[in-house]
């Protein structure tokens, strides 16, 4: 069964933080929800989990209408940022709240919720674990204690709210690689929210990015990155450069040279504005044509050389080239910079 | 496992921070002047007139009476506030109303009335020709003047000791932990005493001893609204007075110090309850 959310509305005094919001999680799929601070993502999350109230639209699940349920009796499982574990429980008394709290015919046994609580304490590998309290765990793991507690009650849908948001660099890659794995194991419905683009890419089946309450473009990561549908969707997913150009023929005239355009053509001609990757240029010498620009900084740690630079009577910008281009550049040289290919957007 | 070097007793532990002496210092002859000399004197007091006298003051239906009714009453005052201080503090953090500020400031009230003030507004309103008294009045049941009088005074004066013990802790407590509770299909009522109450319990405890000491030891609010009728009415603390005014220093350091003993006892117990229950998963 998929869950459908069809025009959602909901605003805080006047500002609209969910304006007419429609998508679909297929069953099984992995949905992140991305965006900056403000556009929505954790509000839609709370109005599909029953803390927040759609003003206007529905959010189905299959034939089931989820608005007209408490949150009690969705049976959706929440993760929250921050864990909200309960204190003064210990992992797997934190674990078996939900079970605990089912109406009592359809409660289990003492003996069947600790073997549950084991269970679920294996699959979040904090075997061992269960008498410790939250402040006894680190914050990878009581991030996955909150997992645990929340796949308890057996949820229809996941939800996770920035999950790692909380946790260092490091500890966020590892279990990111073990979310995606844990999914494909319970293959259970999950929307994550995120601001983290990379998160997103990496782990979602597909990726809703969200602007202003609204959806700006739905789509699996690869048709995100290489065929986005708006410049923010573009800027949003990776570093972008943004340079004044001329549309002219079906091609954008940067600094004399024109570059071809990827994706939406612009309809007509005249003055616009290109976005480009920092890999998508070519450095030639200081008497080659294109835009001419003075090199502040060279930076050869990472895989690819990273060249700062600054464009005559503009700003600066980072452009990437491969290690064996930026070969014999030093700073205070002058090269000319000239773009493989641009994006426009009207 | 062992240490490898066994630890000898220090009276300080070593500490970067300069200064123990003077502050540690400056402790001491603070508390020896304001604390402990005061009560040296109340310990030493009492046996003037031998341990025979002591124990006649002490041992008499009077005293017993005014001791029982002095830690009874405060005692319920304080089980009272401990219930409406909760449910104040809990309006006052979790819901955003007109006038909650002004509420708010309301409750440090009885820490700045004089409590006399304080007693003579109740007396007025619960004797039986007051607001409220006489709403009770024909119905036989008196409010002032009795026992009951006595309590009302001491919840007065204890109440802002619970709201503002509780809450800075609820304050701390996100609402996303309730709201974990809710998805997870906890109702309402099992929220609260699962998820919530235990988290307030230590603070609890604590408000509930500070409104508990303070209404033990509180004189001026109360002689105005209980009559002070012997053996029913009178207080502890006013049985002590009285003492004093038949010049028998003895006898008003006796009860001043059956009294001494049964606070240090009931706090530290108290005390250890409430470490006891923080202990667990602080």
């Amino acid at each position: 069964m998929s869950l459908e959310v069809t025009g959602v509305r909901k605003s805080f005094g006047r500002f609209p933080a969910l304006d007419d919001v429609s998508l679909l999680a297929e069953n099984g799929e992995f949905l992140a929800l991305l965006g900056p601070s403000g556009s929505g993502k954790t509000t839609l999350l709370r109005v599909i989990a029953g803390l927040e109230e759609a003003e206007t639209g529905s959010v189905r699940f299959g034939d089931e209408d989820l608005l007209a349920k408490p949150v009690r009796q969705r049976g959706i499982g929440l993760v929250f940022q921050h864990y909200a574990l309960f204190r003064h429980m210990t992992a797997a008394q934190n674990i078996a709240f939900g079970i605990k709290s089912k109406p009592r015919a359809v409660r289990p046994s003492a003996n069947q919720i600790k073997a549950k609580v084991e269970e679920l304490l294996n699959l979040v590998q904090l075997e061992g674990l269960g008498g410790r309290y939250p402040s006894q765990l680190s914050g990878g793991q009581r991030q996955r204690v909150a997992l645990a507690r929340a796949l308890a009650i057996e949820p229809k849908i996941l939800l996770l709210d920035e999950p790692f948001g909380a946790l260092d660099a490091k500890v966020r890659r590892g279990l990111r690689r073990w979310l995606r794995e844990l999914h494909e194991r319970t293959g259970l419905t999950t929307i994550f929210v995120t601001h983290d683009q990379e998160e997103a890419l990496e782990l979602a089946d597909r990726v809703a990015i969200l602007k202003d309450g609204k959806v700006e473009q739905i789509g699996t990561p690869e048709e995100l990155y290489h065929d986005p549908a708006s410049a923010f969707v573009f800027d949003f997913l990776g570093d972008s450069i943004q340079m004044a150009c001329e549309v002219k023929g079906g091609m954008a005239v940067i600094g004399g040279v024109s570059a071809p355009i990827i994706g939406q053509k612009p309809d007509k001609d005249g003055p616009a504005t290109a976005y480009i990757r920092p890999d998508g240029f070519q450095i030639g010498p200081k008497d080659g044509e294109g835009l001419g620009a003075r090199i502040r900084d060279v930076l050869l740690a990472g895989p690819d050389a990273r060249i700062d630079c600054v464009i005559d009577n503009d700003g600066a910008v980072e452009v990437r080239v491969p290690h064996k281009a930026a070969k014999g550049l030093a700073p205070k040289d002058r090269i000319t910079l000239k773009a493989r290919a641009v994006r426009v957007w009207a | 496992m062992t240490d490898a070097v066994a630890r000898r007793w220090r009276f300080v532990e070593p500490s970067a921070l300069p200064g123990f002496k003077p502050a540690m210092g400056f402790t001491m002859v603070y508390l020896s002047f304001f604390l402990l000399l005061p009560l040296a004197a109340l310990i030493l007091r009492p046996w003037e007139h031998g341990w025979d006298h002591v124990w006649k003051v002490i041992s008499a239906p009077r005293t017993l009476d005014a001791l029982k009714l002095s830690f009874g009453a405060a005692f319920f005052a304080a089980c009272i506030n401990a219930v409406f201080g909760t449910i104040v503090a809990w309006v006052l953090v979790r819901y955003d109303f007109f006038g909650r500020r002004l509420l708010d400031a309301f409750v440090d009230l009885p820490f700045a009335l004089p409590t006399a003030v304080a007693g003579i507004s109740l007396a007025a309103i619960y004797a039986p020709n007051g607001m409220v008294g006489k709403v009770f009045a024909p119905h036989d049941i008196m409010i002032a003047y009795t026992p009951i009088g006595v309590m009302i005074a001491l919840i007065f004066v204890g109440f802002p000791f619970v709201v503002r013990s509780i809450q800075p802790v609820l304050e701390d407590m996100s609402v996303e932990v309730e709201e974990a509770a809710a998805t997870l299909g906890a109702g309402r009522i099992r929220t609260i005493i699962q998820v919530v109450f235990p988290v307030i319990f230590p603070a609890l405890t604590a408000g509930f001893s500070l409104a508990f000491a303070r209404a033990v030891g509180e004189y001026g609010s109360v002689i105005f609204i209980a009559g002070n009728i012997q053996n029913v009415t009178e207080i502890a603390p006013l049985l002590i007075v009285m003492r004093l005014e038949e010049f028998d220093y003895a006898g008003a350091a006796a009860v001043g110090l059956v009294m001494l003993t049964l606070s240090v006892v009931l706090l530290f117990v108290l005390n250890l309850i409430q470490s006891w229950i923080s202990r667990r998963g602080a």
